[in-house]
């Protein structure tokens, strides 16, 4: 009788996620938000001491630093277990570095929650100061009372000073040149640096609040869309299409739709619309744009294959008439 | 406009004034078929009352009462009592 199930809500969801916390970066996002980080950005590496930078507030250089972190400890492991047993004499040193060093030593405690991989920085942690003899084994320097050469040299590498001042005749270590690598990386390429990071392509979740007890309001599809490259008009054309309904966008620009939707009917809404007009079908990236080609089609153009398809136009239903019988009298 | 798929049917719901009470609506059946007589197929599988409403744009639109796009789309592509359409080229809104 019934065995070809319905097919659409079968359909496979696995492109999309839709994350749990607001503070979701990925390809799109960072790319579409770029604008507004590098100028947080500035301001950030500007006020704060160099030295911070590296695990500043900023969640770009956050990223950056955690995966230069992963990278920097590939390096790392090997002189570790020697240096367990030469911490003894290694500490010594490090002690007579004074401020600088212990400064070093902050840099990296600060750095180490953020760590991903948690029980390599636990066994760090337990061997506090073997960081201290590492780096002078790592660097193989002896004149470590000039430069903590641990980590990320100070300096500011937009303003240009410390390590990066163009008469700085110091020599840069390894980390530093990496750091300064992603972070360059990372401001004019943003989709390469993240490509090596997260991949998912997360969405906040939809924000539904009740006003009175017909009128469902979406309150954050301004970020939603936003985060999708697709404007406010044709996310909404379409939701109003799947629920068949109608609504507004109020003041603050959050939709107004009337009628009663739970946050998952809209969850569901949406990633359909992700499906249909987001995602792009060949390899599957989220990093596509939708433009109107010619002959009023619309077509969606993936940033990062190339590929170009067409997609339908929202159709909206017939629209019933319901309730108000009177109206229908004309 | 919906020239390109002529067989396109589109299954909409929408809630009703009163509560969780809901309508379907099913549009763009093929000419072929006989909208009287399927409303009454309908009527007596799904134990729901409907009408034909005709429309300027749709032409003439099934409306069904309560939510049945499951049922309605399971009838229209089942080949032994439905209408053996294909299952592409239904459309169910709303989920």
């Amino acid at each position: 009788m019934s065995e070809p199930i319905p097919t659409a809500d079968r359909k496979p969801r696995k492109s999309v996620a839709f994350a749990d916390e607001q503070t979701v970066f990925d390809g799109n996002g960072e790319t579409e938000t770029n604008g507004v980080h590098h100028g947080d950005k500035d301001s950030a590496e500007s006020h704060s001491k160099p030295a911070e930078n590296a695990s500043g507030d900023d969640g770009q250089v956050d990223e950056v630093t955690a995966m230069f972190e992963g990278l920097a400890k590939k390096k790392k492991k090997k002189p570790k277990m020697e240096d367990e047993e030469a911490v003894d004499e290694e500490e010594k040193p490090a002690e007579d570095d004074g401020e600088l060093d212990l400064s070093a030593l902050k840099k990296k405690k600060k750095k180490k929650p953020k760590a991903p991989e948690d029980d390599f920085e636990a066994k760090l942690a337990e061997a506090g100061a073997t960081e201290e003899g590492r780096t002078d084994t790592t660097a193989s320097a002896p004149e470590t009372a000039a430069e903590p050469l641990t980590g990320v040299q100070d300096g500011d590498l937009k303003d240009g000073t410390g390590i990066w001042a163009h008469s700085s005749t110091a020599e840069v270590n390894y980390e530093s040149l990496l750091h300064r690598f992603f972070t360059l990386l990372h401001d004019s390429h943003p989709d390469l640096a993240v490509g090596g990071g997260g991949k998912s392509y997360k969405i906040p979740p939809p924000q539904c609040l009740r006003e009175g007890n017909k009128k469902t309001i979406f309150a954050n599809i301004a970020e939603i869309c936003k985060r999708m490259k697709r404007t406010d008009e044709h996310v909404t054309q379409f939701l109003f299409a799947e629920l068949g309904t109608s609504g507004s966008v109020d003041g603050s620009r959050r939709l107004v739709i009337k009628g009663r939707f739970q946050q998952k009917q809209i969850e569901n809404v949406l990633r359909r619309y992700i499906m249909e007009y987001v995602t792009c079908k060949t390899c599957r990236s989220p990093d596509t744009e939708l433009n109107k080609g010619e002959n009023r089609l619309y077509f969606v153009t993936c940033n990062s294959c190339g590929s170009r398809r067409s997609v339908t136009a929202i159709k909206t239903g017939f629209s019933a008439q319901v309730g108000k019988r009177k109206r229908m009298i004309k | 406009m919906y020239a390109a798929k002529p067989s396109h049917s589109l299954i909409a719901t929408r809630q009703q004034r009163n509560g969780r009470k809901t309508l379907t609506t099913v549009q763009g059946l093929p000419k072929k078929f006989d909208q009287k007589k399927i409303l009454k197929v309908i009527k007596k599988k799904f134990a729901c009352n409907g009408t034909i409403v005709h429309d300027s744009e749709m032409g003439e639109v099934i409306q069904l009462q309560g939510d049945q796009r499951k049922d309605v789309q399971e009838f229209l592509i089942d080949k032994k009592e439905g209408l053996e359409l294909d299952a592409k080229t239904i459309k169910v809104h709303g989920f």
